[in-house]
């Protein structure tokens, strides 16, 4: 079975190609690249001309909620949002209940993604069994078991000599550390960013500072045990800062950002709506600017939408109550094609290189490519299509998303995962 | 002009006349708690719910005798040993009140921004009394209205407010109404109870309260939780006291003899006031709470009156 998509505008950083092309895929790979393919008698083709052909989306950092946590998402709710955006592989959070720090949870995961999923699932184990911050999970068999890195996330491990144990033990795996930074005790009690915004409303802030001391601890963890560490969802100038002088140095970091970081500030909380709590908190205007800059040098590797689902019963109510998270599967794409992309922030080629290449080398995950012989995963963009988005849309359970009512132009138009059209 | 807002939920929305609006209101009914019968008809058939979710003694008595003195029918709903209590979520609990057609809210809660989320939800009029470190704009109203009683005007007065900044809700109240009616503000604290960016609301700041209430016609003395101190805010009270404690010898050697003192109650006498500047002749507290009435009947008034129908 083969499938031919014909004359779309391939753009693969990975192997600097920007040009009309036809790809042509043989069962789950990608068999050939170039003008004019002719189509072997039983391919399908799919005709995408005016359309944008990429190496699929992954996202590396996605909450699936499963197990434990249903009421939220599932593997089969979160994957079918993950294509719909144009998404075709994630890489799933350790926070489950029960968590994922033993094999038989992360073995559970891949058993619902094969048999429920319809993109990639790459579980990411606990550093700490529990995510109680106290002892190791039984990391060397959560690798084994194919965990492909190591989070707390949602949580800071606050020990740092727990966490420098951690980065030793991991060494021989090849996956990093990915790191919740915050300060715990610095970011207590808190539900925005400390600024003039949390003055005004009276809601407890938490500092900048707080995601930057522990950026920095983990710099120099890093430094010290030679280790991988991840930065997840950066959002402030200064960690941005710390991050690209520890990779001056040759330091072993990496940084991704979120869309809504990109795109929102703190002045999104003040009609208390809780879709804009979230951890890390919106923070400035000069915070986002930096974090796009960042974006585009290259000081951040790649784009990561923390999709976080909770029930409406979650997100309703009083904000300091409220849960901290959003879902950003079903909108990233698009966001970023209109409000970067379109008005030139954003080079195309940029954005699908911080979705597709970059993540999947940061953790050594197949795909990123479009070059023969990789695995078939497809992303097609519409740069045209109008759309608005409408969280009672989403195929995610929750609609908990800041983005509803934006009006937005550019969208996934087909996801292909394993050469099969998983989404259109 | 007249009053064209649903709710009352923040002075930092409000424009001058709003606020003049208001307080005239206030004024022109004080002279009701002198009458022998203190009873007006003028929200006769309309029905007050006092949706309390922090407790308080004072405002919520102060909006019940208010609602009284004109007629509504007044309901109090504390969140202790109601619905909440068995785990009711406050959005639920608002729609039920709602169902049942109240004309106004009044709610009071420890969240910043319940009151806002309250008023998006409901169709009929919200008050806040108080939501979190955010606003508490009746306590503002009474403060001006006290003021102007005793000063005469607004435009050029300056006013020091001291203490707890970062967590008080009257302070933020205060400060957007007093900057919009032309008055200077200096907020003076220990640091760590100064909030961040606070000038850009346009005040000024001080952290030594002999400078702060140098030359100033009001200084309002906030409360000390005691709680700032295990939070490592503050090393101790007996430090806090020493400090930025109000004392009559303090007043007397940098504070104009026509100063006036206020508080928002309740007051912890012998922490952040002495006993003789709280009874003393500066002190105007009590003052505030007799005007805490008129300025609720004022509010609730208007909320009730601006609405279409007008309860025909």
């Amino acid at each position: 079975m083969s499938l031919l998509i014909r004359n779309g505008r391939v753009v693969d950083p990975a192997n600097s190609v920007d040009a009309v092309q036809d790809v042509l895929i043989d069962s789950d790979r990608i068999q050939r690249i170039g003008r004019d393919v002719a189509a072997p008698p039983d391919a399908t083709v799919l005709d995408a001309t005016g359309k944008v052909v990429c190496p699929g989306f992954i996202d590396i950092h996605v909450h699936l909620r499963e197990p434990g946590l249903e009421y939220k998402e599932t593997v089969a709710t979160g994957t079918r949002a993950a294509a719909a955006g144009g998404f075709t592989a994630v890489a799933c959070m350790a926070n489950t209940q029960p968590v994922n720090d033993n094999r038989s949870i992360t073995d559970y995961i891949l058993a619902k993604a094969a048999t429920e999923g319809i993109v990639r699932v790459y579980p990411i184990g606990a550093v700490t069994r529990g995510l109680g911050g106290k002892e190791l999970a039984e990391l060397a068999e959560l690798a084994e078991a194919g965990c492909v890195a190591f989070s707390d996330d949602g949580r800071c491990v606050m020990n740092a000599a727990l966490y420098r144990r951690a980065m030793e033990y991991t060494l021989p795996f090849g996956a990093p550390l990915i790191s919740h930074a915050e300060d715990h005790d610095l970011s207590h009690d808190t539900a925005m960013n400390e600024g003039v915004v949390s003055t005004e409303l009276g809601i407890p802030g938490a500092p900048a500072a707080a995601e930057d001391v522990m950026v920095a601890r983990d710099i120099l963890l890093a430094e010290l045990t030679g280790a991988h560490v991840h930065i997840a969802h950066v959002s402030t100038a200064g960690a941005v800062r710390l991050v690209r002088d520890a990779k001056a140095r040759g330091v072993r970091v990496t940084a991704e950002v979120t869309p809504h970081h990109l795109l929102l500030t703190e002045e999104a909380v003040r009609g208390f709506d809780s879709n804009t709590k979230m951890n890390p908190p919106l923070r400035t205007k000069r915070d986002a600017e930096v974090l796009l800059e960042a974006l585009i040098d290259g000081t951040i590797d790649c784009i990561a939408t923390d999709h976080a689902p909770h029930a409406a019963s979650e997100k309703e109510g009083e904000y300091d109550l409220a849960a901290f998270g959003i879902v950003g599967l079903e909108t990233a794409v698009g966001l970023l094609l209109d409000r970067l992309v379109r008005t030139g922030a954003l080079p195309l080629a940029t954005l699908v290189a911080r979705l597709s290449r970059d993540p999947a080398r940061l953790l050594g995950l197949p795909g990123g490519s479009l070059a023969a012989g990789a695995p078939a995963d497809v992303t097609i963009l519409d740069l045209e299509a109008p759309w608005t988005v409408d969280p009672a849309r989403f195929q995610s359970k929750s609609r908990n998303s800041p983005f509803g009512g934006w009006a937005i132009t550019g969208r996934p138009w087909r996801t292909i995962v394993g050469g099969r059209i998983v989404w259109q | 002009m007249g009053w064209t807002r649903k709710d009352l939920v923040t002075m930092r929305e409000l424009d001058a006349a709003e606020i003049v609006l208001l307080v005239d209101t206030a004024a022109s009914l004080q002279e009701i708690a002198g009458r022998e019968i203190k009873k007006v008809p003028a929200l006769r058939g309309k029905t007050i719910v006092n949706l309390f979710y922090e407790n308080s003694t004072r405002t919520r008595t102060s909006f019940e005798i208010a609602g009284k003195w004109l007629s509504a029918d007044v309901i109090n709903f504390s969140a202790s040993g109601s619905s909440a209590a068995k785990g009711e979520s406050f959005i639920d609990t608002a729609k039920n009140i709602a169902a049942m057609s109240p004309d106004v809210v009044v709610v009071r809660h420890s969240s910043a921004g319940a009151a806002s989320i309250l008023a998006r939800e409901l169709s009929c009029g919200v008050v806040n009394a108080g939501d979190g470190a955010h606003e508490h704009p009746t306590q503002a109203l009474l403060d001006l209205l006290t003021i102007r009683e005793h000063k005469g005007h607004f435009e050029g007065l300056s006013v020091a407010i001291v203490g707890d900044i970062a967590h008080s809700r009257v302070a933020r109240s205060n400060i957007h109404a007093m900057r919009k009616l032309g008055m200077t503000v200096t907020v003076a604290g220990p640091p760590t109870l100064i909030p961040p960016f606070v000038q850009e609301l346009g005040v000024k700041v001080s952290y030594r309260l002999e400078d702060a209430i140098r030359d100033v016609d009001v200084v309002m003395m906030l409360r000390l939780q005691q709680e700032r101190m295990t939070a490592g805010l503050i090393p101790s009270i007996r430090e806090y006291s020493r400090y930025w404690g109000l004392t009559l010898d303090k007043l007397r050697a940098h504070a104009r003899p026509d100063v006036l003192i206020m508080h928002p109650g309740p007051v912890n006498r012998g922490v952040e006031l002495s006993p003789e500047v709280a009874d003393g002749p500066f002190s105007v507290i009590l003052d505030q709470v007799a005007k805490g009435v008129a300025v609720r009947m004022g509010v609730l008034f208007l909320l009730a009156g601006a609405k279409g129908g007008g309860g025909a």
